[in-house]
């Protein structure tokens, strides 16, 4: 046991100092989303320009894995082509999901890969994930309006982060 | 009913906390690697004693089958242990009748039964009156409600059409009275409230609140979920017509809690399941219903779950109940003094161990001031084997009343030591090392 692995020093240097935090204009669209176990929270707005991330902003709210994760993750995809990012999105999602068995390409992930300790602590999987979730679902909204309004009826009730995770409940009485 | 032997723990001089952990053979273990486990989490499930797992494997070995349909030897062994409980719970919370106890899947199944008893007396006979609740009707609860006894309400309010309202809270995590006669009101039909809160620790004026409840003719709930497992508690002296608590944080088994009512209340109180067990007479067109318990009871229950829940009734009267209070008490105020000398920390709930269960949740900062956030605190004391709880433990209206987003929890039980509160505290200030550096 050394939670070392997880507590990375440069998961505490984003999380002393977060990178691209604040709520900025201008932005497509925003969306907010909740860990409802831990009480984390994350506002989150996109900026798409001809296909190019141009910007990501959030206020944020929990622990240091999922503070540092958002300045980890906005700095990641700001600048990247939309579907660079989601591949990115994909393979750090599978990192995440990896028990402890994956490094992660530091060349593609960068920073994130800091976070492949975590993946050996499932209660704490899902504060990694919920900025990244939460920037999925604004860029849906942000590259079809139309169809992210669509879909949002459907999954109003789903959650956040994908079944596949089944994490175990923080908060039995 | 059965007449306990006192445990040898409380014969000598004073309660031996290390004799009563040698009950429980999970805190001798050794967690990552090969630090003693210092477990903090016992308002969120107790652990259990050896009595407790001997009479499960002992019902299994030797009289395992269904209860009370069967005419066999191992039916009529089963069904006498299964009753024998109803007694000891009986005996244990000062009912007059064994007829009053009911078993449940847990707290929150005994809730619940009760609020869809009262819809359900919408359509059964003018007997059932008294349950029913309508449009202009309102049920009070309190803000400190653990969701167990929010949720149930909510919905019975939104099937009913009647108002919920609630007593609020006070800076120092005492309910808000100030108010108390006009939240509660002659629209009132129920009141359901925390006996001892799970994240807060206070422990409430019952009394009080029940006296306010009978002059408007309301019913009153009392959820003793933390309270039971904690501290001597009687139905009798607490006036309250329901009473719901589980199994599985007093040293008994998860799956099996108890919903107490008042017999005149209960012999009306329409069924929340329907099933084998709880009629009288079944045609293809309807059913009569069994009197109660039965009524409440429908199909096979949680058998060896309340042989194990028998069990840990005579493992706690053996130690005597106001004995595992005074032991729980002493911990609380010891662990109350500790904590407020970690720099930084915050109590949600009240600062002293008067009217005060051992229940402590709280906040913390580090050197510059910054909220550590309680899923930091709960993984870095893991690592030194030490179990709290952190996140809104099932109480979110509570942190948003403080303006938190969450806390970590220390909780005690009869097995907690002062040493282990020692150790937190030691914890606690290595975490805001950690996140200070």
């Amino acid at each position: 046991m050394n939670l070392d692995s997880m507590y990375q020093e440069i998961i505490l240097d984003h999380y002393r100092n977060p990178l691209h935090r604040g709520l900025r204009d201008p932005f497509d669209a925003e969306v907010h989303h909740v860990n409802p176990t831990c009480g984390d929270e994350v506002t989150l707005r996109v900026k798409v320009v001809d296909g190019v991330v141009e910007d990501v902003s959030y206020e944020s709210e929990g622990c240091s894995i999922s503070q540092a994760s958002a300045s980890v993750m906005s700095d990641l995809v700001i600048g990247k082509k939309v579907d660079d990012a989601l591949e990115l999105e994909r393979e750090f999602l599978a990192l995440m999901q990896s028990r402890g068995t994956a490094e992660g390409d530091e060349e593609r992930l960068e920073d994130a890969v800091a976070f492949a300790g975590v993946s050996k602590y499932p209660a704490r999987v899902k504060c990694a994930l919920l900025s990244w979730m939460a920037w999925k679902d604004a860029t849906a909204k942000a590259v079809d309006p139309a169809a992210a309004a669509a879909s949002a009826s459907v999954s109003a009730t789903a959650p956040a982060t994908p079944a596949a995770l089944d994490v175990p409940e923080q908060e039995k009485p | 009913m059965t007449v306990t032997e006192p445990h040898p723990a409380v014969l000598a001089s004073g309660y031996d906390v290390e004799q009563v952990r040698k009950d429980f053979p999970i805190l001798s273990r050794t967690v990552h690697d090969n630090l003693p486990l210092v477990y903090l989490d016992s308002a969120a499930t107790s652990q259990k004693p050896l009595a407790v797992l001997d009479a499960e494997r002992t019902y299994y070995e030797r009289h395992n089958a269904n209860v009370h349909r069967g005419i066999h030897v191992l039916a009529e062994e089963a069904t006498a242990l299964y009753e024998a409980t109803r007694d000891k719970i009986a005996a244990f919370i000062g009912a007059t009748d064994r007829r009053e106890v009911v078993f449940t899947k847990n707290s929150t199944e005994a809730l619940n039964l009760v609020a869809y008893a009262m819809s359900n007396a919408e359509t059964t006979g003018v007997e059932a009156a008294r349950f029913r609740v309508g449009p202009g009707d309102e049920i009070v609860i309190t803000e400190m409600e653990h969701h167990s006894n929010l949720v149930p309400w909510q919905m019975l309010a939104r099937r009913t059409g009647a108002t919920l309202r609630w007593i609020g809270l006070t800076d120092d995590g005492r309910l808000d009275l100030a108010d108390l006669d006009s939240i509660i009101n002659d629209r009132t039909k129920v009141v359901s409230m925390v006996h001892q809160s799970n994240i807060l620790g206070t422990l409430n004026p019952v009394e009080r609140i029940v006296a306010r409840a009978r002059e408007v003719g309301a019913l009153t709930v009392l959820d003793g979920s933390q309270s039971v497992p904690h501290l001597p508690v009687d139905v009798t002296t607490l006036g309250v017509d329901f009473l719901a608590f589980t199994g599985h944080k007093m040293c008994a088994p998860t799956g099996v809690g108890v919903l107490w009512g008042r017999l005149e209340l209960l012999e009306v109180m329409p069924p929340f399941l329907g099933g084998g067990e709880m009629i009288e007479v079944v045609t293809m067109e309807g059913s009569t219903y069994a009197p109660p318990p039965h009524r409440f009871e429908a199909g096979t229950p949680m058998i060896s779950q309340v042989v194990g829940l028998g069990a840990a009734v005579d493992y706690l009267s053996a130690l005597g109940m106001p004995a595992v209070a005074a032991h729980e008490h002493a911990i609380t105020a010891y662990a109350l003094d500790a904590l407020a000398s970690v720099p930084g920390l915050r109590i949600i709930g009240p600062p002293t161990a008067e009217a005060r269960g051992g229940a402590i949740s709280f906040v913390l900062t580090d050197d510059t001031g910054r909220n550590i956030h309680p899923h930091d605190v709960g993984q870095l004391l893991d690592e030194r084997g030490i179990a709290v709880r952190v996140g809104h433990h099932c109480a979110r209206p509570v942190c948003l009343r403080y303006g938190i987003p969450a806390t970590t929890r220390a909780s005690f039980h009869l097995y907690s030591t002062t040493a282990e509160v020692d150790a937190l505290v030691e914890g606690l200030h290595g975490v805001r090392r950690f996140f200070s550096k």
